[in-house]
């Protein structure tokens, strides 16, 4: 039994940071310079919430790392890591929010975004920054400006599209037939 | 999304190399760029790479738009510090030389370009690291070489999966849209930001359900044949390491190490010309 749900935590790895890489270049702009919102981190985060901190970190890291390389020949680690910090953050209630089990409820839901804003706010205002700093001596002021728009455009993302993608995945996978019984 | 890089089979000593060497090798190369801000070091590390390029015969076409990205980012990086903290340099270097003073309150100083210089210098050297990386190593062979550098095979099971299906996934999110955009759902248009993400969600939906039952496909078949049942697994594609192999291995080892030493040698990351 176990070792089944192992191996398809190793394929949602794989497949979810394929599909985190694809929708890299996907991304909404808000009208605000150099700010867009990434659909990708609703995804990413809907991974998390489904299968837990592991998958949520290494599909962040992966993910991010190679959408990177690939679309941009270069990595910018001090970016690379936040991703699977956030991850990990919204993962680690993966028991509680009970997607799979069709319990995603409103109850869930606030839980679900209270943790996410916590987790961007871990990941985007205080990891990425730092880690700026620390790489490649970049003044404070201009990186935690950085981190502070990724921070509001992750946290609106996550919150709306995460929530939404989750609630329906949540309805359908929950329901065990689409019979009703007649009154 | 043509802009994608691949691996191209081709007979050159770069390619001729383990994944494994190619791998340690671009791990270090970060490491130590990631670490040093000493400009001699840079400059040493830039050339080398310039060299391996030549070597691999990486053609341009293979790599143009990508570097026409990464200049435009650098730029837009460079202004957004100039703009927010234009005396970054003097605070590194301790020291102020006013080249010519425009802008009330942005005098442009020598600390401050050569500041730029290394920080273009640190960014342009990771580059083609990852170039190389990309374009000569087997997407197969690239598993196999993650385990062998202690990385469970499970998680290096997880990044050939990723790899093996980014074509495959792309291929559907183009489909879903070309669907939906038959079906009226306009997706370029000017629209307000819900309405965007709306538009976003009636692609993303399909796209994560066909995902869900892929995974669900897939780790079924893999556990049908086994997978997962021992603590070690065996690779088809993984390559013996070669005389070629351990002297780049050791080189690397050495030079990274030099690089670090000369670079922390006076207690400090930076090499500072503007004091003596």
């Amino acid at each position: 039994m176990n070792n089944r749900f192992d191996i398809k935590k190793v394929v949602a790895t794989g497949i979810g940071a394929a599909l985190f890489v694809v929708l890299t270049q996907v991304q909404i702009p808000t009208g605000i310079p150099n700010t867009s919102l990434q659909p990708r981190m609703a995804v990413l985060a809907f991974l998390s919430a489904v299968f837990g901190p592991w998958v949520g970190a290494l599909v962040g890291f992966i993910g991010h790392a190679l959408g990177d390389a690939l679309f941009y020949g270069s990595v910018w680690w001090s970016w690379v890591f936040p991703e699977a910090v956030f991850g990990i953050g919204v993962g680690l209630f993966a028991k509680k929010y009970a997607v799979k089990e069709g319990g995603f409820d409103v109850k869930n839901i606030i839980l679900f975004n209270v943790v996410q804003i916590i987790a961007n706010a871990i990941a985007w205002i205080g990891v990425a920054p730092i880690l700026d700093i620390l790489v490649y001596a970049e003044p404070a002021n201009k990186v935690f400006i950085q981190g502070a728009f990724a921070f509001v455009g992750d946290v609106l993302i996550v919150g709306i599209l995460g929530s939404i993608l989750l609630a329906v995945y949540s309805k359908v996978s929950g329901r065990s037939s689409s019979l009703k019984m007649e009154d | 999304m043509s802009t994608l890089m691949s691996y191209t089979r081709k007979d050159t000593p770069v390619h001729r190399l383990s994944g494994f060497t190619k791998l340690v090798f671009f791990l270090l190369w970060c490491i130590t760029s990631a670490l040093t801000y000493d400009t001699r070091v840079l400059g040493v590390m830039l050339a080398i790479s310039i060299i391996l390029f030549r070597i691999s015969k990486i053609q341009w076409q293979q790599i143009g738009v990508v570097v026409k990205v990464i200049a435009f980012f650098m730029i837009l990086n460079v202004l957004a510090i100039f703009l927010l903290s234009p005396y970054q340099g003097c605070t590194i270097y301790q020291s102020r030389t006013v080249l010519f003073s425009g802008i009330p309150g942005h005098d442009v100083t020598a600390e401050e370009l050569f500041y730029f210089l290394n920080m273009l210098m640190k960014y342009f050297i990771m580059a083609p690291a990852i170039f190389i990386f990309l374009v000569t190593t087997d997407p197969s062979e690239f598993a196999a070489s993650l385990n062998m550098a202690g990385v469970p095979y499970t998680v290096g099971y997880a990044i050939s999966i990723a790899i093996r299906y980014i074509p495959d996934i792309q291929d559907d999110y183009h489909k879903i849209k070309n669907a939906q955009e038959a079906r009226g759902i306009e997706m370029s248009g000017k629209a307000r930001l819900l309405q965007r993400i709306t538009r976003i969600a009636s692609i993303l939906f399909p796209l994560l359900f066909s995902m869900m039952e892929r995974i669900d496909v897939v780790s079924n078949a893999m556990e049908l044949r086994g997978f997962g049942k021992h603590k070690k697994r065996t690779w088809y594609m993984a390559k013996k390491l070669t005389g070629a192999d351990v002297t780049v291995l050791l080189s690397t080892l050495i030079f990274c190490i030099l690089a670090l030493f000369i670079t922390f040698y006076d207690g400090n990351r930076f090499y500072n010309p503007f004091i003596g």
